[in-house]
């Protein structure tokens, strides 16, 4: 057997998926999913999936590579601790998303008992402490690293606030024997965002100490390695189409939509700058490589919330009475979240769902405009990115490139003339991952960026 | 110890050329200058204060809502932890020929420690900033 060959893991929640590539054609030569076997040993639904996939070269498999991403048993979870809501805390936030993590408490000024109590009970994976710019406030994230010293916390914390504080935070944490990292402030000054390095760190820990303590460890009998957390494969995969490499043209500011079962997430690579003159950009500088996660938008665990944040009566109205009892067919999908649409009242739905998750994820994700007057006239003030100018929109996920109409969910993402104030993309390409490559391609960047590029440019088809 | 200084001009007020001299001022005059630019809100320089542990809130209002736009902002200053903050304010306050006098007055009692009039001096800004902080006058 050639060498090669190369295999692509990803330890999803529900479904382990597998992606062969042969690296000298460039070619996919084959894809299989497996129901997920984290609650009992990870090695059993991963080997049912080698088997099979093996089965596709039709001899003793041989492989070059066998790279791993995770997002099973419930993805990295992490808590941000920052001091004032739209200041360190977004950017302790938004470090923590752009690392590919999953924010499962945000909490800001002095930590009550309660909170640290919340904190204990949702026993995150990192915690991620800031506070302070450099050489401002030292009080409060050393009150905070107290609270912490004493609290019953075991997982790693990053520290990443005022720089000024770092050695007292750090003996103080390191006096309650918790393990603690220092990095660069995610907020050095005002209106300064940095979190490059923090974002390395997570990755680390990942690597070191996650895998291991969610009993992925075993997995790694079998293949090379797990290298990061599926969300940032994905981001990774985004950036690398985005920028090109030096010998392979990328398609430039991109989009991605990724609509999952339990979450919508949005990626977007560009630095957003306003589109139109005389508008003036404000609040925290954009990160140019942004993630943002609606947790409310999940087409299975949280179809309620999908219905519930457009409203019963509206959503219905949209569904133009193809679905009789909405609250049932509902319920259905909660109960039965790794169910196919099956019947033309369930497709219609699904693509329902899809379309108002797709719309409502970019409207958060992307900028807004908003007018004010003043005695010189009006203003326009743009927050957030501005997405108009970006030509590509790439949709992936499970309920996109499975569900039954692609194109028309996509085409939610669209800038519209009813909703003039979001700046969302006019005229991009409609792209979707029907191969379900991202990932491998986020991993497969690590090690041949050239040959990555190609493949993704390769699959991605063309929807509009 | 180096001064932190929160700088900007409040509200809907595009000004932007003073905002640009004074930060350039008070960096030579060797403060630690947060510059917030144009359309800043009352609390937006708050937050900023707290974060950096700033000594002083130097704060423009050149388009005449000075009244409206800083009404409260002591108050606002005091609730969110930084009372004790000293506040500067200049610019074009009001509209129309009004009594500066009263004008200062009328400033002062909402808070502001140094109400500087129209057509100041810049290095009587930085001059009075360092006498208020308790600094030796470089100059």
């Amino acid at each position: 057997m050639e060498p090669d060959h190369a295999l692509f893991v990803d330890f999803g929640s529900t479904f382990t998926k597998i992606v062969l590539v042969n690296l000298a054609t460039e070619e996919v030569l084959g894809r299989v999913q497996t129901p997920s076997t984290v609650e009992t040993d990870i090695t059993i639904g991963l080997k049912r999936g080698l088997e099979a996939i093996g089965e596709v070269l039709g001899g003793p498999p041989v492989y070059h590579h066998k790279l791993a991403t995770s997002s099973a048993a419930g993805g990295l979870r992490m808590v941000a601790i920052g001091l004032i809501p739209d200041l360190t805390v977004e950017a302790a936030k938004r470090a923590v998303l752009g690392a590919g993590a999953k924010v499962v408490g945000v909490y800001a000024y002095r930590l009550t008992e309660d909170e640290i109590r919340a904190l204990e009970k949702a026993a995150p994976d990192i915690i991620l402490l800031a506070g302070g710019t450099d050489g401002g406030d030292r009080e409060n994230v050393i009150n905070n690293a107290e609270s912490l010293r004493r609290s019953g916390v075991k997982a790693p914390i990053i520290y990443a606030g005022n720089k000024a504080a770092s050695d007292k935070v750090r003996k103080i944490l390191t006096a309650g024997h918790k393990e603690v990292v220092v990095a660069e402030n995610v907020m050095p000054e005002i209106g300064v965002l940095k979190v490059e390095q923090v974002r390395l760190i997570i990755r680390e820990l990942f690597i070191k100490r996650i895998i291991d303590a969610k009993g992925l460890k075993n997995a790694e009998q079998f293949i090379d390695s797990i290298l990061m957390p599926t969300p940032t494969a994905v981001l990774n995969a985004a950036k690398l189409l985005a920028e090109g490499t030096p010998n392979e043209p990328g398609l430039g500011d991109l989009v991605v939509v990724d609509i999952g079962g339990a979450t919508t997430d949005i990626h977007s690579i560009g630095l957003g700058a306003p589109t139109e003159a005389g508008v003036i950009p404000k609040g925290l500088p954009e990160p140019y490589v942004k993630r943002t996660v609606e947790g409310d938008l999940g087409m299975r665990y949280n179809a309620a919330n999908i219905v519930l944040a457009v409203g019963k009566e509206k959503f219905c109205q949209q569904l133009l009475g193809m679905v009789v009892d909405l609250d049932q067919a509902v319920e259905k999908l909660n109960r039965k979240p790794d169910s196919l649409p099956g019947q033309k009242e369930e497709l219609a739905l699904d693509v329902e769902l899809a379309r108002t998750a797709a719309r409502l994820a970019i409207e958060r994700h992307a900028g807004v405009i908003e007018v004010a007057y003043g005695p010189l006239g009006q203003f326009l003030i743009q927050y957030g990115k501005d997405l108009r100018g970006i030509k590509t929109v790439i949709g992936t996920g499970g309920p996109l490139i499975f569900g039954p109409d692609p194109e028309t969910v996509l085409k939610e993402t669209l800038y519209s003339a009813a909703n003039p104030f979001s700046l969302k993309p006019k005229e991009p390409a409609l792209y979707l991952d029907e191969k379900y490559l991202l990932y491998a391609i986020g991993l497969l960047a690590e090690l041949y960026p050239d040959k990555a590029l190609r493949i993704a440019k390769k699959y991605l088809r063309r929807v509009h | 110890m180096q001064k932190t200084v929160i700088l900007g001009v409040i509200g809907v007020d595009a000004h932007v050329v003073g905002n640009k001299i004074i930060a350039q001022a008070l960096k030579d005059g060797g403060f630690k200058v947060v510059n917030l630019g144009t359309f800043v809100l009352a609390e937006d320089f708050i937050k900023a204060a707290i974060e950096t542990n700033a000594d002083a809130i130097m704060i423009g209002s050149l388009c005449g809502h000075g009244e409206l736009d800083c009404q409260g902002f002591r108050e606002k200053c005091i609730e969110a932890g930084k009372g004790n903050i000293h506040l500067v304010l200049g610019g074009n306050l009001v509209v129309g020929k009004q009594e500066w006098e009263g004008v200062h007055k009328k400033f002062r009692r909402m808070g502001f420690d140094r109400v500087h009039p129209p057509g100041v001096a810049v290095k009587t800004i930085i001059a009075d900033l360092k006498k208020d902080l308790g600094l030796a006058d470089g100059t």
